[in-house]
Order: C-alpha cells, then sequence, then structure tokens
C-alpha cells in the first residue's frame, strides 16, 4: 500500500465524509441509540444537550479569541494584564470556563514565534477559540509540532527565520495557551473591532501570522 | 501509561491537512457526542483525568482509526458502563432496564450556560511550598507507569529548566484511578529542543510542558 493511498484513506476519514449525507452513518444512528436511551432512564436532559450544540456551534469561537487581540493590540493596560493573569483579563472580555479555566497568553514578537500543540490529547483554549479544528487533533499535528516545529510551520506558509527562537507549548494539563500574534504593519489608523477581523483562530494557535488589511484573503 | 496517543515526537503521520471552510461539526451526530458526554458528565461519575484514560484505552489500531468524535463516542459508553450510569443489556436492546426507576437529570437546559462558563478549575489551595524556584534546573523523571499520566515519553530523562509554578492542580495520575486530587504544584518546564532531539534541533528553539511535582527531580 503506497503511502498516498494511505493517506488519502486517512484523510476522507478524518473529516467524517465517507459516509453520504444522505443515509446516516452506522455511528450517527448508534449515537441517536445511545441519545435515546439516556434520554429514557432521565440520565440527560435533550433541551440540554440542544444547548451545549447551540453552544459550541454558534456562540463560542475565534472571534472571542480575535477581540482579546485586538484589544491588547490597542489597550497597552489591557495588554499588560493579559500578560500578566490572562484568564482574569479574559473574564474581563466575558470570556471563561470548560476549557479555559487556567489561561496563559504567548506573545510573538521580531525576535520569537509560539505554537501551541497537545502532543497527549487535543487540549485547546475553547472559550477564547471554540472546538478545534480537525488538523490540530490530528497525529500529523501532534507528532510532528513538537520535534520540527519550523517544518510544520513552513507547511503553514510560515517561514520562521533563522535568528528567530520557535517556542512551542505542549498543553500537558489545564493550562491553555493562546498565541497573541505580532500586529500587522499597515494598520496604524484602525481601530480594535476593525483589527479583529484580521486576527484568525491559526494565528491565535501560531501556525500562521496575521495579514495586514491588504493582504487579507477570504478565508 | 505508554500508549500510542503519547505521540509526541513519532513520525510517519504524514503532512498536516488543514480543511478550508471547516464547520464546527461534519455531521449532527459529532456534536450529540459533545454534548452526551458533558451531560452525562454532570453525574459526577468520572473526572476529566479519568475521560482522557478512557480514550487513550482504546485499542491502539482503533485509536489511530478513527475520528476524533469516534473515540469519544466509543469511550463514552465505556465510561458509562463502568460507572453503572448504563447496563450492556439496556446497550444491546436500546431500552432502559424497568427495573431501575427513572432518574432526574443533573444539568437542565437552564443550567447550560453557567456550568459551560464555570468549567472545571483545577487549581487548589495548598499550605506546602513549591519544591522549585524559577530558574532552577530539573530533570524529568524517568517513570514508565501503566495507569494515566501526563508526562510524556519524550520529556522523561530530559534536562529542562522551571519558568514559573501555577499554583497546586489536581494531579491527573491519581485523579483518573479515583484515588484523590492529590494537589501539588504545576510547573512550567522549558526544554531545549535539542536536550529532546539532539543536534539536529535548532540551537535556540524550545518546548515548554506543564509538568506537576512528582514528574520532576532537581538536576
Amino acid at each position: 500500500m503506497s503511502h498516498d493511498h494511505e493517506h488519502d484513506h486517512d484523510h476522507s476519514h478524518d473529516h467524517g465524509h465517507d459516509h453520504g449525507q444522505d443515509v446516516p452513518s452506522d455511528t450517527a444512528l448508534r449515537v441517536k441509540a445511545l441519545e435515546s436511551l439516556l434520554i429514557e432512564k432521565g440520565l440527560v436532559d435533550p433541551a440540554a444537550l440542544d444547548a451545549i450544540v447551540d453552544t459550541y456551534e454558534n456562540k463560542i469561537g475565534p472571534r472571542n479569541g480575535a477581540r482579546i487581540v485586538a484589544r491588547a493590540w490597542t489597550d497597552p493596560d489591557y495588554k499588560a494584564r493579559l500578560m500578566g493573569d490572562a484568564t482574569a483579563a479574559i473574564a474581563e472580555m466575558g470570556y471563561t470556563g470548560a476549557q479555559g479555566e487556567h489561561m496563559v497568553v504567548v506573545e510573538n514578537t521580531p525576535e520569537v514565534h509560539n505554537l501551541v500543540v497537545c502532543t497527549l490529547c487535543s487540549c485547546y483554549p475553547w472559550p477564547v477559540l471554540g472546538l478545534p479544528p480537525v488538523w490540530y487533533k490530528s497525529s500529523a499535528y501532534r507528532s510532528r509540532a513538537v520535534i520540527e516545529p519550523r517544518r510544520v510551520l513552513s507547511e503553514f506558509g510560515v517561514a520562521v527565520a533563522d535568528d528567530v527562537a520557535v517556542r512551542v507549548w505542549d498543553s500537558t494539563a489545564e493550562i491553555r495557551y493562546l498565541v497573541l500574534p505580532e500586529r500587522p504593519a499597515g494598520t496604524d489608523g484602525m481601530d480594535a473591532e476593525a483589527l479583529a477581523t484580521l486576527v484568525t483562530r491559526d494565528a491565535m494557535v501560531g501556525v500562521a501570522k496575521v495579514a495586514g488589511p491588504a493582504a487579507k484573503e477570504g478565508a | 501509561m505508554n500508549g500510542v496517543h503519547d505521540m509526541g515526537g513519532m513520525h510517519g503521520f504524514g503532512p498536516v491537512e488543514a480543511e478550508a471552510g471547516e464547520p464546527v461539526f461534519h455531521a449532527p451526530w459529532e456534536g450529540r457526542v459533545l454534548a452526551l458526554r458533558r451531560a452525562a458528565g454532570a453525574w459526577r461519575r468520572w473526572n476529566i483525568d479519568a475521560g482522557r484514560h478512557s480514550i487513550e484505552r482504546l485499542p491502539p489500531a482503533d485509536y489511530l482509526r478513527m475520528t476524533y468524535y469516534e473515540k469519544w463516542f466509543a469511550s463514552s459508553i465505556r465510561l458509562m458502563l463502568d460507572a453503572g450510569l448504563i447496563t450492556p443489556q439496556e446497550l444491546e436492546t436500546g431500552r432502559r432496564d424497568p427495573a431501575v426507576p427513572v432518574a432526574t437529570p443533573p444539568l437542565t437546559a437552564d443550567k447550560v450556560p453557567v456550568a459551560i462558563a464555570a468549567g472545571g478549575p483545577t487549581l487548589r489551595q495548598t499550605s506546602a511550598k513549591p519544591r522549585f524556584v524559577n530558574g532552577a534546573t530539573v530533570r524529568a523523571r524517568n517513570i514508565n507507569p501503566i495507569g494515566h499520566t501526563r508526562l510524556p515519553r519524550y520529556v522523561r530523562g530530559r534536562q529542562g529548566v522551571i519558568e514559573c509554578h501555577h499554583g497546586a492542580h489536581v494531579f491527573p495520575d491519581s485523579n483518573s484511578r479515583f484515588e484523590g486530587e492529590n494537589p501539588q504544584y504545576l510547573y512550567t518546564v522549558r526544554f531545549a529542543a535539542r536536550e529532546l532531539w539532539g543536534e539536529g534541533a535548532h540551537a535556540s528553539d524550545t518546548v515548554h510542558l506543564d509538568l506537576w511535582e512528582d514528574y520532576l527531580d532537581a538536576a
């Protein structure tokens, strides 16, 4: 079996596209059966399930983190609080809770590039970034980010110069990490609200830089 | 445990594949799995460390083959069976054992926002003094516990430097076995990439892990 073939298989499976949308997959049926059983036993409230899904699908996502970053870029006092006690400073903006109970912000500078991973599972700062994307949870990212971060970054299109140090943060405990990216050039006149639209999820994980307004793409 | 989940530094998983415009959930059942795990977790029959260990204990070939939410689903069933929330017969038939009274769900929809915003902080009060000061040189212990641990293989026996401590946190190794929280100081430890990976690594790169006192010795 060629590497490419194996990879293609993993890829389709990772993304869950191997079952058609019209016919419920075996897994979907089994999940439905478990849900029905738990509801029948009075163990879970179906409305609570809906509320949890709605929270993570619609209410919590990387826009939260982008607002933190944009405020840190425009409000030096806030940035000082954020770097000193990120949990409290992020709570000021209303973002707290599950998988963000203990936050640390790490700052990218001309000398340092930060990259966040969880090699042991998929720890990720949910209140500020939402649920992690599939690539963050993939075996490839988890295995490689700590041993060859520069190659991983180059595959994401980030070239790290030889005189820049790469700091990799492996989320082995309940501390969750958010990268404060560098503010791009050409944004001097922009306010926090406009700046937040430039900040991407990937930049806050450390696999991208924030592009200025002229270079910003649709993604 | 020295499981396949402990991926840091492994080779052979191929490139990191990011999906453009990735949805939060690739199918509705994924969101239901997340919600079921969370809602059933409100019974407090397990904790986050036991939950992580239930994923690690999946057979290695299954672990590598399954998607993230397939792993969550399979391990959730394991947790619910072990906790006695459901019986094997109920799982097989999909029907409630009529001998067991219908329960009242602890997590109702109105409580979901508060529960998510509160999360599960792991910081605990302690009267103990931290064993290591910032800047101290430490060595990660060479331990190979068969149960849950958050000390990845790739740092065991390696020397690092204490950057800071985060106070005393619940110790996952004992908590996962329901043997108590055993809170102890949690430190961010900086390892030189060359200490971990040899001369092929970049001289200025570092990998930072959050490690409990029981994982560390003075060096």
